[in-house]
């Protein structure tokens, strides 16, 4: 059978194939379809686990009862996995785990740049890193038999052109095979990581390296494509695409395990070119590694170390140094015009919209008449921020965010800031499922440390940023199941927090009033501002229409960044396509000459 | 066919993922190898989608490179101009005669492109330029969704693909609801092209 898979469906399907029987994963960009698609198996089990550290942790359990488990996390995700990461190279892990880790080279949609292949080296795992989707679909039962053989976890590492681009995947035909009983064999020197079983399993941990690095040295996707001998590259993952375009006639060392390397292959091929390049995306992994091996090889001394390689770098990179002839042709024409941008924002009815609004006047950020605006730096509040849709409100017009560090740090920051005394006032702002992911240490932390600051906890029922995946308050599993739902109130009360007020996204005075009586109030206040996501929730009926006899054009309609308000030639106007109506009516409530009222979709087209 | 390089441009949820998806499926269907990325920036949040199809005999890089595209695919006015070096010298733009102004435009901190100056950034790579009145159209049929396979059914009269692959295609990855007024939308988009003059 013959597919076109991205290379996270490829991954899910591989493992599936090769007898996963439990899936776990935290969300994220590029990972995140990894578990969506084995979700759907109503023979596995799946779950969307609170943070990536208790994603590693179950899969550990399960592999300790003898069943083959899957981790997926973005490369982020693996900072916060770490911990049990580390635990289960040491340990044994008697049935599989593959960690399929998904890194994001040029920083699309994460908080820092980051090389996760490091990670196989510091942990001493072994690493696959397949270049299309067919590797990824074909790498994951040998990263499975890997792990088992070796008694290690599998390392399976992709980036963000692997994980999202599709390409073709013969599937094979076979079942997939039958689930094994579970069970768990007492045996502490395994398990039981107190120094001195973790002493003994430490000695073992080289001992298995060199075994797997004689392992490499057999691996079939260890591949040498002989091409013309001046010019041997050794490459891996998307690069392998990249460099066998700017270079069609050249010898190729193509590796599928990146980590332990396979010496003598590398030997081999290094004597059999005249000039030896590693390319590469993000560190020089393999080029230092394989120059510790005593081997010359060049590459990152003109191959760009940050952003994403493409043809056009590798091509450009190879011409500075005489790899490529010079081109004689005409440069394309420069197109530089400059274009109005297009960033992403909230979308229309976004339950945030409102919350940030307020954020931006109260802070006098923005605000209802033009002069009282001040800048972000003279304003009475700092508002540290997290990680998620509600990062937008970093953008104009709330410019509302001051602090975005990574998932869980608006609360540590929030605190810290405020025991150094500083005399503004501090907000920390967090997603509900960000608030669950890491959020509730810090929490916890701020009540027994007495501080005094707000938190404001953006409850829109989902995971959105990264397409709305369901946690722990939406009360509904990642395979669609009802499940117990965490009660985001009563947390925080159990907590200890005793200035809990809940209000209503779409509720511009209760959200006001929540915000001056929290910043005002000398104990810690927590505010829920519920609301569901608009992508969830169903339009409303009718659409907001704006009266162009009462519009006198202010402009603070504008100021909630919703794309629905447009400006026409001559007056403003909402689009009934895109507004949310009665769902939200944000607007409606902040015009101060009241021009802005509900009408059925109908009428409102007429009026267009 | 050497190969064909396709460039699907347009704002989050006009459904650019899901018309290069057929794309892609359609040419597999058609024994090509095919490679298709997506890239969606921080998410899509109503900003730029752009989505990369290759197809030949074998295809590496699932990125065009710039200057080398066959076709491009522009759901909106502005992202036509704002991809536009991706084509190729004498490369087939069709665009969406329909503008969604960003934010800063809106807000008045930005001016959006006139139709002149649209054309005349397309102009430097080719003349060959088509603008359709998707929108107009998929609206009259009753459903502005239908948009991307307007445009579909436009591109296609450029691809060496059987219509019938292309509808069944359609099909497949529509739910049966829509996959009608869909195959409709797939017709009048190719009638369109036909009928259009491209310069
Ligand atoms: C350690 C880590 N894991 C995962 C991610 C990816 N990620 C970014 S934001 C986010 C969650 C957003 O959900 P929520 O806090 O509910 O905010 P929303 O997007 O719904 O507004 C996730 C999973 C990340 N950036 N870092």
């Amino acid at each position: 059978m013959i597919k076109l898979l991205s290379g996270n469906e490829a991954l899910a399907m591989g493992a599936y194939h090769a007898g996963v029987k439990v899936a776990t994963a935290y969300p994220g960009t590029p990972s995140t379809e990894i578990l969506e698609s084995l979700a759907r198996h109503d023979d596995i089990y799946a779950e969307w686990s609170t943070n990536e550290k208790v994603a590693m942790e179950v899969a550990m359990g399960a592999a300790f009862a003898g069943i083959r488990s899957l981790v997926s996390l973005k490369q982020v995700g693996l900072n916060v996995a770490s911990d049990p990461f580390m635990a289960a190279s040491t340990m044994a892990v008697n049935a599989g785990i593959v960690i399929a880790c998904a890194d994001d080279p040029g920083i699309h949609s994460s908080q820092n740049e980051q090389d996760d292949r490091h990670y196989a080296k510091l942990a001493k795992v072994p690493m696959l890193e397949p270049s299309d989707s067919q590797e990824a679909y074909e790498f994951m039962s040998y990263a499975f038999d890997i792990s088992e053989r070796f008694d290690i976890p599998t390392l399976m590492l992709t980036t963000t052109r692997i994980s999202h681009s599709k390409s073709v995947v013969q599937v094979r035909q076979e079942q997939t095979p039958p689930a094994k009983q579970a069970d768990f064999h007492y045996d502490v020197e395994k398990y039981v990581m107190l120094p001195v079983y973790a002493q003994l399993r430490y000695s073992l941990i080289e001992e298995r390296l060199t075994k797997l690095a004689a392992f490499a040295e057999t691996f079939p996707f260890n591949q040498v494509s002989w091409g013309e001998r001046h010019l041997g590259i050794i490459t891996s993952g998307v690069a392998y695409q990249y460099a066998r375009e700017v270079f069609p006639q050249a010898s190729f060392l193509k590796l599928g395990m990146t980590y332990p390397l396979p010496k003598n292959l590398l030997l081999n091929f290094a004597a059999q070119v005249h000039r030896l390049l590693v390319i590469e995306e993000l560190d020089p992994f393999l080029q230092e590694n394989i120059q510790a091996l005593g081997i010359k090889v060049t590459g990152k001394e003109f191959i760009p170390r940050t952003g994403e390689l493409n043809v056009d770098i590798i091509e450009k990179a190879s011409r500075s140094v005489g790899l490529l002839p010079e081109i004689s042709s005409q440069p394309l024409k420069d197109m530089s015009i400059k274009l109005p941008k297009r960033p992403p924002q909230l979308c229309p009815g976004c339950p945030h919209t409102g919350i940030f609004f307020t954020l931006s006047t109260l802070g006098k950020r923005s605000s209802l008449t033009k002069s009282q605006v001040k800048t972000a730096k003279e304003s009475p509040l700092v508002i540290t921020g997290d990680i998620g849709c509600y990062t937008l409100g970093t953008y104009s017009p709330f410019n509302a965010m001051d602090t975005c560090a990574c998932m869980g740090a608006s609360i540590g920051n929030a605190l810290g800031m405020e025991k150094t005394g500083i005399a503004k006032k501090l907000i920390a702002v967090i997603g509900d499922s960000t608030f669950m992911h890491s959020g509730i240490t810090g929490l916890v932390n701020a009540v027994y440390s007495e501080g005094q600051i707000t938190i404001v906890i953006l409850d829109n029922r989902t995971t959105a940023m990264t397409g709305h995946q369901d946690h722990p308050g939406t009360g509904i599993s990642a395979q669609g199941k009802k499940t117990r739902a965490i009660d985001l109130e009563q947390l925080v009360r159990g907590i200890g927090v005793s200035d809990v007020r809940v209000v209503d996204a779409f509720n511009m005075k209760q959200l006001r009033n929540a915000v001056r009586g929290a910043v005002d109030s000398t104990e810690l206040s927590v505010i829920i501002v519920r609301g569901t996501c608009a992508m969830l929730a169903p339009k409303g009926s009718a659409s907001m229409v704006i009266d162009a006899e009462k519009c006198n054009l202010c402009g603070i309609c504008l100021q909630l960044g919703c794309s629905a308000i447009q400006r026409g030639k001559k007056q403003l106007y909402i689009d009934s396509a895109l507004c949310a109506g009665d769902r939200c009516t944000i607007c409606q409530q902040i015009c101060p000459r009241q021009a802005i009222h509900l009408k059925s979709r109908v009428e409102s087209v007429k009026l267009l | 066919m050497k190969k064909l390089d396709i460039l699907v441009v347009g704002v989050g949820g006009q459904g650019v993922i899901l018309a290069s998806d057929i794309i892609g499926e359609t040419a597999l269907s058609a024994q090509y190898d095919v490679k298709k990325a997506d890239t969606l920036g921080m998410a899509q949040r109503g900003g730029s989608v752009i989505s990369h199809v290759r197809i030949g005999r074998q295809v590496y890089s699932p990125l065009i490179k710039k200057g080398e595209a066959d076709i491009l695919i522009a759901f909106e006015k502005l992202e036509a101009a704002r991809w536009n070096d991706y084509l190729q010298p004498g490369g087939v733009v069709i665009v969406n005669n329909h503008a969604l102004p960003p934010s800063s435009v809106n807000v008045g901190n930005e001016q959006y492109l006139n139709d002149q100056e649209i054309t005349s950034i397309l102009k430097q790579r080719t003349d060959r330029i088509c603008f359709i009145n998707g929108t107009r159209h998929a609206r009259e049929l009753g459903n502005v969704r239908t948009l991307n396979i307007f445009m579909l059914g436009s591109a296609s009269i450029f691809m060496p693909i059987e219509i019938q692959a292309w509808e069944d295609s359609i099909c497949r990855h529509l739910s049966p609801n829509i996959c009608q007024i869909n195959i409709v939308a797939f017709r009048k988009g190719r009638e369109e092209m036909r009928n259009a003059h491209l310069g």
